[in-house]
């Protein structure tokens, strides 16, 4: 059973059925119906939460004010939980900041972690200095990378509002415990954490956080953290990577968030109030982060995570008392809104309860699918009669071609269907035995490429290797463009068109390997024997047909 | 008979010389016409967008004997063959279009009589577009961004006179492919969509691979009056056409098998939009790299000062030719022999070798110029 399980593809809805949770927004506490364009925002968070890497065919759709979710296979248990659950916001210190790809972990980073009395209790926590020459970078980063789904604008800063501000004294405030100096392990240009000062971070975490790709597609949403351990996330654009502190606030003690143009710098920006213990925490915790680092580090940020991705980390100016707080930071009116939203309502703009959960049964019967097989196979037939009355002897080599594409394309959906949750409908089926038959095309340009040089006069060992000279590079040409609209379509779309576009990528990727690594060499093996190489009448390398007109008359099986 | 064997040997052989660029206007005419006729379509009966786009109705009702064939059938015979039928834990679910009260009150009825139950107990509710506007909208940006890439990428690996050759030669096919589906009335589906991207990478494919050969064949041009661009262009594609043909006829198979087969057979909706839209999209394809993207790519390079220059060289040297035998000269020349900022020097600077295809006759040369410099004699031996 499980071993059948392993050699099947996973369907999508259509074929498969799966489960269907419908969500009812909680009534708003005025009464009245809820804001349309709340609704349309629980949709494309829910979207993003059940489908983030694009291909799982998972739907997600309005009924009403309801919103119907819809996930492929059976037994969904876990993404049922995972909509229902409204994730959670949470305000981190952030310990370290790094870009988004996987450094290739070499060293074991013992950093000497001379942990100085690390008093939680107290608001200024002493930290290590980091080393010298890590210093430089990490304030780089901190400046240009602050808020990275702005990055071009200027630092975000948080200011206390409200009050006036009291200015940050960095040298006297700095380090009241007379800080322990740390020397820095010779830095080896290869540490993947070099510039990162490890102090106090759990080396689980640290592995966690090299192992971290922020650069593909799902990036963790809807991670649930734990505000009471560290945690590794990706900043939501995918720009970058943090180790963040334990969770000091969490988002049920934001008691508003608004956005709005500050007067004094015309510019937009987001306030933020919190409730009187989150105040509270909030002025602890800006006041230990205003202290970590002198220069700024990216110790002097708070993170703000939201379904396990950041979605802005301030650099922390002053502490900030009074429970208000404003981000700037040349925000778009648009962007200043959504961070408003995220930060006002957690990860849903409105509070959900499930109203119901069914399973539903494929939408397209087995007969449909079962009819799509056999036209395509009747379809894919057609190809190898045409192939092999048209190239006879070649002809067998491209049927091979296209049987080992076809068993390539079978085998990768099964494994990344099991391992990534790759799932299949019945277009991406039909879309696929359609790229089979587009595969063809390379073989016919190598092929036409091949009876030009026989044509030329070539002998035919020569020819092989002129031929595919010439026939690599457009090849090579053409198949880029494929590739290029798959990569792009597949990172710029949602749903079901994502998925689409993850097939197309891969059957261009199966046509290269395949025309490459078998075509080719197996047409310059067949030259060796003698029914090729003697231009045998059925090899389709026949020179004098190829060239001849009276050959025709000969030939009256052509037409 | 004899005639169509003889194309097909022609073509086998690959010495068909049919004068694709030269019959520009003719392309242009049936592709304007064809553009028309497309956007009439797309205006006049309009894409019908299915439920995954528009939202629409959902109807349930418990009929725990039923099979999904049967419940299928009931919402044909009301004019619901595109109805997405489901099972759940303890119901039957059919998605429908959105449907007016009174039609409502027909689907329960028929559904009821059917399976004998009671019209009330089949209830209908509103419900939203699962495709809304947020995967549209992204897809479309999706398709912008790479119009722009591909532009970019072909004109680093070709130039950008290919380039835009080759994409308008796709938004050709995009709005042909779209246009006479609008007017087959077929509801647009995701898998519709899906389609139409798959024609994308097509469209360009196959434009590609005719471009990689024009290059080829016009890199030496110039070094001899022999050729003009239009003239070079036109043998390339005439020595990919077979490659064009074969090409599409491996692609289209498939296709057409499911349109055809897959459809009367067995009426289903996905394979019916799917495989209509790339039917389409893969004949117009072809068409247009061979009969659009190619006359439009020369028609640009005949602009360039050093062809217009190799052309009026080329006009000389025929009309010197021609003194003697009148109809020698190819009519396909064009005649803009205007002011030329250039001069002819241009031409030696390009090439080091002038060995393939211009220079030499009817000699052991590649088949491209064996081909087109055999005719008068070689047509004649076969009958």
């Amino acid at each position: 059973m499980a071993l059948q399980q392993k050699v099947t593809p996973l369907y999508a809805l259509d074929l498969a059925g799966g489960t269907t949770v419908t969500l009812s927004p909680v009534p708003l506490q005025g009464g009245g119906a809820p804001p349309e364009n709340s609704i349309n925002r629980a949709v494309d968070i829910i979207r993003d939460r059940v489908n983030g890497s694009g291909i799982s065919e998972a739907e997600v759709g309005k009924s009403g004010d309801n919103i119907i979710i819809s996930v492929p296979g059976a037994g969904q248990k876990e993404v049922v939980d995972l909509v229902g659950t409204t994730a959670e916001l949470r305000f981190r210190q952030v310990l370290a900041y790094g870009p988004p790809t996987v450094v290739p972990a070499t060293l074991p980073t013992e950093a000497p972690t001379p942990t100085p009395s690390a008093s939680a209790s107290s608001s200024a926590k002493p930290a290590p200095t980091p080393s010298e020459s890590a210093k430089p970078k990490s304030r780089a980063l901190t400046e240009a990378l602050a808020d990275p789904s702005h990055p071009p604008t200027p630092s975000p800063s948080t200011t206390g509002t409200g009050k006036p501000a009291e200015t940050p004294k960095p040298g006297s405030t700095a380090d009241p415990t007379g800080v322990p100096t740390v020397t820095p392990s010779p830095a080896v240009p290869a540490d993947p954490l070099a510039g990162i000062d490890t102090t106090g971070i759990d080396p689980a975490v640290l592995e966690q956080f090299k192992t971290l790709d922020c650069t593909a597609k799902d990036r963790g949403q809807g991670t649930v953290d734990d505000p009471g351990k560290q945690f590794v996330a990706c900043d939501d654009a995918g720009a970058g990577k943090y180790i963040l502190e334990k969770a000091d606030i969490v988002g049920t003690e934001v008691s508003t968030a608004s956005s709005g143009i500050d007067p004094t710098s015309n510019e937009w920006v987001v306030q933020v109030e919190f409730k009187n213990e989150g105040g509270k925490k909030f002025a602890q915790l800006t006041s230990r982060v205003n202290l970590q680092q002198i220069p700024q580090g990216p110790r002097n940020q708070v993170a703000m995570v939201l379904d396990g991705v950041v979605i802005s980390a301030p650099v922390i100016n002053e502490p900030i008392p009074g429970g208000t707080a404003q981000i700037s930071g040349g925000f778009e009116q648009k962007d200043a809104e959504d961070l408003a939203n995220q930060l006002k309502y957690g990860a849903l703009p409105l509070k959900f309860e499930k109203s119901s959960i069914e399973s539903v049964s494929s939408t397209l019967g087995a007969d449909q699918l079962n009819g799509g097989l056999l036209a395509g196979g009747i379809g894919l037939i057609l190809v190898v009669i045409y192939s092999l009355f048209y190239y006879r002897g070649l002809g067998v080599v491209s049927v091979l071609s296209l049987l080992i594409a076809g068993i390539l394309t079978y085998q990768s959906v099964v494994i990344l269907g099991h391992g990534i949750g790759f799932r299949l409908s019945l277009a991406h089926i039909i879309g696929l035995i359609v790229s089979i038959g587009i595969t063809a095309d390379s073989f016919i340009v190598y092929f036409e490429r091949l009876r030009d040089e026989l044509k030329a006069g070539r002998p035919i060992r020569p020819a092989v290797e002129i031929a595919w000279r010439r026939a690599r590079r457009t090849i090579l040409v053409a198949d880029a463009v494929t590739f290029i609209a798959a990569v792009v379509l597949y990172f710029l779309s949602v749903g079901g068109v994502a998925g689409f576009a993850f097939a197309m990528g891969l059957t261009t990727l199966i046509d290269i390997a395949v025309v490459f690594l078998f075509t080719k060499p197996l047409v310059a093996l067949l030259c060796r024997t003698k029914f090729f190489a003697q231009g045998h009448k059925l090899s389709g390398l026949d020179q004098d047909r190829l060239r001849s007109v009276s050959a025709v008359r000969t030939t009256p099986q052509e037409a | 008979m004899s005639g169509i064997r003889l194309i097909a040997s022609k073509l086998y052989r690959g010495e068909v010389n049919i004068d694709f660029v030269g019959r520009l206007k003719l392309w242009y005419g049936i592709s304007a016409a064809l553009i028309v006729f497309s956007i009439a379509g797309l205006t006049i009966p309009g894409l019908h967008f299915g439920v995954e786009f528009t939202g629409g109705s959902v109807f349930s009702f418990k009929a725990p004997a039923a099979s999904i064939e049967q419940v299928r059938s009931t919402m044909a015979e009301v004019g619901h063959d595109t109805a997405i039928v489901q099972e759940t834990d303890s119901n039957w679910r059919v998605t429908t279009r959105s449907v007016p009260a009174d039609e409502v009150t027909k689907i329960q009825e028929t559904v009821g009589k059917r399976f004998s139950i009671q019209p009330d107990q089949v209830s209908s509710q509103v419900i939203g577009p699962t495709w809304g506007g947020e995967v549209s909208n992204k897809a479309l940006i999706g398709l912008i961004v790479f119009m722009i890439v591909i532009i970019v990428y072909l004109t680093m690996a070709f130039e950008w006179r290919m380039a835009l050759a080759a994409v308008v030669a796709l938004v050709h096919d995009l709005v042909i492919t779209a246009g006479i589906y609008a007017w087959t009335g077929f509801e647009v589906t995701p898998a519709t969509i899906l389609g139409f991207l798959t024609i994308l990478g097509y469209s360009l494919y196959d434009a590609v691979v005719v471009f990689d050969m024009i290059k080829e064949v016009t890199a030496p041009l110039g070094s001899t009056g022999k050729q003009t661009y239009t003239q070079a262009a036109n043998k390339a594609l005439n020595s990919t056409l077979i490659r064009s043909l074969n090409t599409s006829l491996v692609a289209i198979l498939p296709v057409a098998s499911i349109l055809f087969i897959g459809t009367t057979l067995f009426g289903a909706g996905t394979l019916k939009d799917l495989s209509l839209s790339l039917f389409v999209g893969m004949i117009v394809g072809t068409y247009s790299s061979l009969c659009v993207a190619t006359p439009l790519l020369a028609q640009l390079k005949e602009r360039e000062p050093k062809y217009q220059a190799l052309a009026r060289r080329v006009a000389a040297n025929a009309a010197a030719g021609a003194k003697a035998t009148v109809s020698g000269a190819k009519a396909t020349t064009p005649a803009t022999a205007t002011a030329t900022v250039g001069s002819p020097v241009v031409a030696t600077s390009e090439q080091s070798h002038t060995l393939p295809g211009v220079s030499t006759g009817p000699g052991k040369q590649g088949s491209r110029s064996a081909g087109t410099r055999k005719p008068p004699g070689g047509g004649k031996k076969r009958r």
